[in-house]
């Protein structure tokens, strides 16, 4: 099994894990084995937060970061068991369990390696400074005079195993920041493209996701949804259900509503069957003017986020202005699999498994909800389907435990139906974009303006669907977590280019129509959207080559590096955009975009090749050139991987994803009314990595996405002269903005 | 009132007993058998996710009903292989590294099984429009359709 998972009840005593550890053997003579059972530490500047060593010389890693379908479980073990010096296969990885790993913040904003993974690479550092001194006092050899290899420590003829060394016990230390790490010149795992570990099983049907999860005893629930966001329930039919075999209980809470039944299908055919009545509620703007409705919206303050020269004044002195609006639908996440959780109340011990991004979260907010103290709580992450932010898996624990409590604490499994995860997981909000150039006599760019209608805050925990409803507490929720930067959506509305005077600053909204939520890379998708269309909107005023026209406004040798090698991969003509003479009913085009990772981080850098049919108004993507810097790479493959999921998902996204809606809920429910890309649509992707080792590594598992929408957009306009500033770019809205034209 | 209902899985005989025998295949495999390649994606025929093989059709089993699975057999994720010994298919998906989360690839493999039984060395357009209704969310279009390009290779 490659994920340790507890399903013992008796694994939670007192409120931490009972956990079987030896002591470190300080002296030889101390090595007898004395297994105590002992809470675990779960402190992030501690080692054994994330590392333990038993006696068969296994490697234990825990993590606060999971694996959300992204790789992070073999990266993280080729991390540890390069620092340690030991086979991949005997490190083994346990991941987001509340009483076991570290609280690392929710696994989001593409920092699983940067920062989690940097983290453990330091607890192995010390570890191992650790073991090598332990093996030179025992083995009477100088530590300058000690070589490690597959978890043994050798030198003088005399070596030991790190199981001898450990012997029994904890490590004991705080993280050192100053242990030394690896030189990456010597690197044997880290870097190479190690095979994930779990598609073995994953393709032979063999892993266990959280959606196949089972504890002995379990009962199946289903939720039944209001039919308006904020309507009250008003009444139950029960005897809707009658008769329906398995059924064991409905359960009513405030507004919250659901069915509890002995097998998954009778929990199905109930939930389907029962008659409720719900209050009208119509709180959601009208679709169609949705982004009268944004810029109406009520603004709690402005955030200025760059601030070169005085904008205002050059701008409304210069001798030429182009301005743009642009618009980036609400999207949901989609998962294959809908959000399922499992949740059982057992002697007043609260235990949930689920597929949550953020464990140590989702426990304080189920003690909020349920009332419970922390430490009854235990939270555990199972990998579910692929999950690009936070979508219903924390609801679904919520939905669940209420079920639980209502049937006397017996385990209840949540499996949401499509239209529950379409329909009520929280969504990416719309955001709108205004933005302003001037330029001067001569064709330089001398202001640059922007204004981002975008919600404010979003980092903290989203609350709970089953907490609204049944008039739970949902918060404050007291978090250990420090911001530097609250306001997710506000992210890259800054640009890399270097303009005389520039403004960007962001209206932090009060509200948006949708209980919303991260979904892959969130601000940073938009705004570079906005940003990098606009960036070659000013091009093609000036007649200058798109490729040219950036790199002339960059003073970033890097991000220039990258540029130039994509000019070469992507094989890019100098010339200005739209391309001239070009005939026929279906045309070709290309467009270029660039993005540096909230201005401190990853490069991405990608040109879109597109075939726009005139008649229809469909875009149809061809190719993807892409260049990616993100420092030190762990595994090339994985990254490779994520990059590709990236771009497609992101062409999926431009091209056909907006979340319809009346004025009571969302309607696009399914596949059908909510489509994605599919295999006939998808462009092939060429990727160039940048390896930088001796580089800090950064995210990989969302920059890429940024840069796709304005790639397409600027590859139309070189097609046929028409600027897309409305995502998604449906046939429908090509050919107004054809006809518009 | 329970029923009994006599299936072939995976070339073993089995008998389940089920309130319902409208009730989905999906779950009878899911629940009562604790197979774990088909999976549910939308119950709605949508996204291929949930899909076996009945005698060597891909059919969607979130779609069909028991009563018409009677005297057919059912051929599961598990039933190709298993990570000792995958399929050639299988195979093919773990050399191409052809997975994010994974969860598309039960329908996937069921998929590119039936595909490569008719069509010996399929065209990237046909392997395209085989897989066109098994929705992938993560984006592994491309490893995907290089797995199916790998196993017509070796077969
Ligand atoms: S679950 Fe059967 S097609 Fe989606
Ligand atoms: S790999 Fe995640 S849905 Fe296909």
């Amino acid at each position: 099994m490659l994920d340790f998972v507890s399903t013992r009840r008796d694994v939670l005593k007192v409120g931490g894990a009972l956990v079987v550890t030896f002591t470190l053997a300080k002296k030889a003579c101390s090595a007898v084995a004395q297994s105590s059972a002992q809470k675990k530490t779960v402190a992030s500047d501690e080692v054994d937060g994330f590392l333990s060593i038993n006696a068969d010389g296994q490697v234990a890693l825990y993590s606060g970061k999971v694996d959300l379908g992204t790789g992070l479980r073999t990266a993280l073990t080729q991390i540890v068991a390069e620092e340690l010096d030991v086979p991949i296969d005997r490190v083994r990885l346990i991941q987001g369990d509340t009483a076991l790993t570290p609280d690392q913040g929710p696994t989001w904003g593409s920092f699983s390696i940067e920062i989690g993974g940097t983290r453990i690479r330091q607890a192995a550092a010390t570890a191992r400074k650790a073991l090598a001194e332990i093996a030179a006092d025992r083995l009477g050899v100088p530590t300058t005079e000690l070589r490690i290899e597959s978890g043994r420590v050798t030198g003088r003829g005399r070596s030991a195993s790190y199981a001898e060394l450990v012997g029994s016990g904890t490590f004991s230390l705080k993280i050192d920041d100053n242990a030394p790490t690896k030189n990456p010149s010597t690197y044997a795992v880290v870097g190479k493209p190690v095979a994930r570990l779990d598609i073995p099983e994953k393709a032979t049907g063999r892993f266990s996701y959280m959606h196949d999860f089972h504890v002995a005893g379990m009962l199946h629930g289903r939720v039944v949804r209001p039919l308006a966001i904020g309507a009250r329930l008003e009444s139950v039919d029960e005897s809707s259900v009658n008769g329906v075999p398995g059924l064991l209980k409905v359960v009513r809470e405030g507004d919250f509503l659901g069915v509890v039944a002995t097998t998954e299908w009778g929990a199905i055919q109930a939930a389907r069957k029962l008659k409720a009545t719900w209050s009208n509620w119509q709180g959601l703007p009208e679709r169609a003017r949705l982004w009268e409705h944004v810029r109406a919206t009520k603004i709690n303050s402005d955030l200025v986020t760059s601030n070169v020269g005085d904008s205002a004044k050059v701008l409304s002195d210069a001798p030429k202005r182009i301005s743009a609006t642009y618009d980036f639908a609400a999207q949901t996440h989609g998962s294959i699999g809908p959000s399922c959780a499992v949740v059982e109340i057992n002697d007043g011990r609260l235990t949930s498994w689920s597929a949550s991004q953020a464990t140590h979260r989702l426990r304080r907010q189920l003690a909020a909800m349920m009332d419970m103290p922390l430490d009854d709580i235990h939270c555990l992450y199972i990998e579910g389907s692929g999950c690009y932010g936070r979508n219903g898996h924390e609801d679904a624990a919520g939905d669940a435990a209420l079920l639980s409590r209502a049937v006397g604490g017996r385990p209840v499994r949540v499996q949401w139906m499509r239209a529950d995860e379409h329909g009520w997981a929280p969504k990416g909000p719309p955001v709108l974009v205004d933005l302003r150039a001037g330029v001067d006599g001569e064709g330089r760019v001398i202001a640059w303006e922007s204004e981002f209608f975008v919600p404010e805050g979003g980092l903290g925990p989203v609350p709970l669907i089953a907490a609204t409803l049944a008039g739970l507490s949902t918060g404050p929720i007291p978090e250990p977590y420090r911001f530097n930067f609250p306001n997710l959506m506000a992210f890259n509305a800054a640009i890399p280019y270097t303009f005389p005077n520039i403004t960007t600053a962001a209206h932090l909204l009060a509200e948006t129509p949708f209980r919303w939520s991260w979904i892959r890379s969130p601000g940073r998708l938009q705004n570079t959207f906005a940003n990098e269309c606009f960036v070659d909107e000013l091009a093609a005023f000036l007649g200058a080559d798109p490729l040219d026209f950036r790199l002339g406004h960059l003073d970033d040798p890097r991000g220039a590096e990258l540029l130039l090698r994509l000019a070469a991969l992507a094989k890019w003509e100098k010339r200005p955009t739209p391309r001239t003479g070009v005939k026929g009913d279906v045309v070709t085009g290309r467009g270029i975009s660039y993005v540096k990772y909230r201005l401190s981080r990853t490069y991405v850098g990608a040109v879109a090749e597109v075939e726009v049919d005139r008649r229809t108004g469909e875009i149809n993507v061809q190719r993807f050139f892409v260049v990616h810097d993100c420092g030190q790479i762990i595994n090339p493959d994985g990254v490779t991987n994520q990059i590709e999921g990236n771009i497609i998902q992101t062409v999926s996204r431009t091209l056909k994803e907006e979340v319809l809606f009346d004025r009571s809920a969302v309607t696009s429910l399914h596949w059908a009314t909510y489509p994605i890309l599919t295999f006939p649509e998808v462009p092939d992707v060429v990727i160039e990595l940048i390896d930088r080792p001796n580089e800090p590594p950064w995210g990989a598992g969302e920059p890429a996405a940024t840069i796709v929408p304005s790639a397409i957009s600027n590859a139309v306009f070189d097609a046929i002269g028409v600027r897309l500033r409305s995502v998604p770019f449906t046939p429908a809205k090509v050919m107004a903005a054809i006809e518009g034209h | 009132m329970p029923t009994s209902v006599l299936l072939d899985i995976n070339g073993r005989a089995v008998t389940i007993e089920v309130d319902d025998p409208g009730m989905p295949l999906l779950y009878a495999l899911r629940d009562h058998l604790e197979l774990k390649g088909p999976r549910f994606g939308c119950g709605l025929g949508q996204c291929g996710t949930c899909a076996v093989l009945l005698n060597g059709e891909p059919v969607l089993s979130c779609e069909t009903p028991l009563t018409k699975v009677a005297n057919k057999k059912v051929v599961t994720l598990e039933g190709l292989g298993s990570p000792e010994h995958p399929s050639p298919v299988q195979q093919a998906f773990i050399d191409e590294q052809a997975a994010q989360c994974g969860y598309c690839l039960n329908g996937m493999i069921i998929q590119a099984t039936a595909l490569l039984a008719t069509t010996k060395n399929p065209t990237v357009p046909q392997i395209k429009k085989a897989l066109a209704d098994n929705l992938c969310r993560c984006g592994t279009h491309l490893r995907i359709i290089r797995a199916v390009q790998r196993a017509a290779r070796n077969a």
